[in-house]
């Protein structure tokens, strides 16, 4: 019987999916997000949509903020490019969606390369003030370049097509939703492990070190900050498909620190975390919601309570994970399962 | 030429609370090396703790504005010793997320204590502008600029000549210095959040009193870190010089670019600036400069 995890080549130790335990288990999970949303409303539906959106968020800025040390307080921004630029290729250029998103997420990205620079010039706290800076002159844009995003009216987006079927409802944007999360997890995944994943984490460790090995800054930083970028914009075209409208008010200040909580909760530099951080944030408004609609039959005074309360919960969670769990859900997850492999007998 | 000395006055006049506001960042930055994004957040509290001794008890105005300082010291100890004190030597990152997540949650307890609307503060100066001859003050911005200028004064001389002001700037100079003198630095970092709110709280005061009070008036807190970063960092002379920066060419964007861009750029100016100054002169005008090179 095994009782440990023994690993005897460095190939072994890298490989994502490490036993069969895990395979069975993640292919049973694949299986039951594949076929849950056939039984499912779409209440729930549309949670699990913003929950995939979430996740590709999440998993580009932990590859940012986790894995290369660089902190963006604007990532909302980018994700509003994303989602603006998706919405004008898809009305004025007249292209098909499938084009239009990737198309969306590079524009995101040449905008994440610009806000990148600084980075070469300032860090740590600078750094912070110089995304948090491109975000409200991202804001600004999104509302006065009204030739360009029609300022607070916003752009109307139609579905996204497949030969003559829309995307229109919850579910079948779900399945969209779903493989495109996929393939955003397991890219970002391997990427982690390849030759570019350790240069970010070097240069997050130490970056004068990084650079004294060989390890160009200047070209690895703007690359952390374009594939972040990238994966913002996906997600907010996907976000603004999803809607089918696209508004400033989308992407506001506060949705960058909606992200960052994600990434902080979850677990810095842990693909796994920024999963269970997005599906853990997503999920806390919407329990707190219900929480307080049915405080409401009782105390009719809790309904005004929600969005104050859904603030205070979730700033105290930042708060409270920073100070008790820096190394956030992964690492709890991390503990379950080291519990579990010797129970009962643990020692 | 009448209007643009109108709007440099209004400039400096805004500046001085910038000013103030920016004293409740550079307080905490210089002891503790931390950035306290929660200040707009202890803005709206002050003003709104303010405005309850004032319209609720029905206390005179020095009554009010003593007891609003004294919750603000308050705030400050409470604060250090709970959550910052554990937060020393951590990685940037978690402080200012923490500094983020003070923020939300303590805008969230405003907004459940009073209700978000928008309230005018009742009237605690007298309203007549002041007629300079060639341009007016209004009187929210003059009586403003009057408190910072105070606040200002009392910080720099408490700084220059107090015991406990040496003892402060020691520890920001050098802590183990510092503890080896007899200075304890848990204390002066304690007193320097409670300095931090009270600047912070004499801000939302004055900003409240021009503006009216809503929940959301600590979104000022974000512009002031274009103040801060002009300014350096840790620099109180700088704190204040940006914050007349700022507010002028704040103002001046306003009357020359909102025509232009069909408005909204008087908010968003500072940003702009802001990124201009980390492209140019990262720790401003008078902060320490760091190198560091490969």
């Amino acid at each position: 019987m095994r009782c440990a995890d023994f690993k005897e080549t460095y190939i072994k130790d890298e490989e994502i999916f490490q036993s069969l335990f895990v395979k069975v288990w993640l292919g049973a999970f694949l299986v039951f997000l594949l076929v849950f949303p056939l039984f499912a409303d779409p209440y729930v539906l549309y949670i699990a949509n913003m929950i995939g959106f979430a996740v590709i968020a999440a998993v580009g800025l932990n590859i940012l903020t986790g894995f290369t040390g660089q902190i963006s307080l604007g990532h909302a921004a980018f994700a509003g490019v994303g989602g603006y630029a998706c919405a004008i290729f898809i009305t004025r250029l007249n292209m098909p969606f499938w084009l239009a998103l990737p198309g969306g997420g590079l524009v995101a990205a040449v905008a994440g390369l610009i806000i990148g620079i600084p980075s070469l010039r300032v860090k740590g706290l600078y750094l912070c003030m110089a995304t948090l800076a491109s975000q409200f002159i991202f804001e600004f844009l999104f509302i006065h370049w009204e030739s360009l995003t029609k300022g607070i009216r916003g752009i109307n987006v139609p579905p996204p097509m497949i030969g003559s079927f829309a995307l229109d409802t919850e579910k079948s944007y779900y399945y969209l939703t779903f493989a495109v999360t996929v393939l955003a997890v397991l890219y970002g995944r391997n990427l982690v492990r390849s030759k570019v994943g350790r240069a970010f984490v070097a240069i997050r460790d130490r970056d004068l070190a990084a650079e004294i090995m060989g390890i160009s800054l200047f070209r690895y930083k703007l690359t952390a900050f374009a594939i972040s970028s990238f994966y913002a914009g996906i997600a907010g075209g996907l976000w603004v498909c999803f809607l089918r409208i696209v508004t400033p008010e989308h992407f506001p200040f506060h949705l960058s620190i909606q992200y960052l909580a994600m990434v902080i909760v979850g677990g810095l530099g842990s693909i796994l975390g920024s999963i269970f951080g997005a599906v853990f944030m997503t999920l806390v408004p919407e329990i707190l919601n219900v929480v307080t609609g049915n405080l409401k039959d009782i105390f009719p005074a809790a309904g005004k309570l929600f969005i104050p309360l859904k603030e205070v919960v979730f700033g105290s969670l930042i708060v409270i994970f920073l100070i008790f769990e820096p190394r956030g859900l992964a690492e709890i997850w991390r503990r379950i399962k080291a519990f579990f492999q010797l129970w009962p007998f643990s020692y | 030429m009448d209007i643009l000395l109108q709007i440099l006055i209004t400039g400096i006049a805004t500046g001085g609370v910038y000013g103030l506001i920016a004293l409740g960042f550079v307080l905490i930055y210089k002891a503790t090396s931390i950035v306290n994004l929660a200040t707009g957040a202890f803005m709206t509290l002050g003003a709104f703790i303010c405005f309850t001794f004032l319209d609720s008890l029905k206390f005179p105005f020095w009554a009010a504005f003593i007891g609003t300082l004294v919750c603000a010291v308050l705030l400050g100890v409470i604060l250090e010793r709970i959550i910052l004190r554990q937060l020393i030597g951590e990685p940037i990152i978690s402080v200012v997320m923490v500094t983020i997540g003070l923020a939300i949650a303590m805008q969230g307890m405003t907004n459940m204590i009073w209700s978000p609307e928008y309230r005018s503060f009742p009237e605690i100066f007298p309203p007549e502008p002041l007629d300079l001859g060639f341009a007016v003050v209004p009187s929210g911005l003059l009586w403003g600029f009057l408190f910072a200028l105070a606040g200002m004064i009392f910080f720099l001389l408490f700084f220059k000549f107090s015991r406990t002001g040496v003892s402060m700037r020691a520890t920001a100079n050098d802590q183990q210095a510092a503890l080896s003198m007899g200075i304890s630095v848990r204390r002066i970092f304690a007193l320097s959040w409670s300095f931090g709110a009270l600047a912070a709280f004499v801000g939302g005061i004055v900003i409240g009193n021009m503006s009216g009070i809503s929940i959301y008036m600590g979104d000022i807190g974000l512009k002031v870190l274009a103040v801060i970063i002009l300014g350096g960092l840790d620099s109180i002379a700088g704190a204040i010089i940006g914050g007349f920066i700022i507010g002028i060419l704040e103002n001046l964007a306003g009357l020359y670019l909102d025509p232009i861009f069909g408005g909204g750029v008087k908010g968003v100016a500072p940003f702009f600036i802001l990124v201009i100054i980390l492209m140019i002169r990262p720790y401003g005008l008078f902060g320490k400069e760091e190198i560091e090179r490969v």
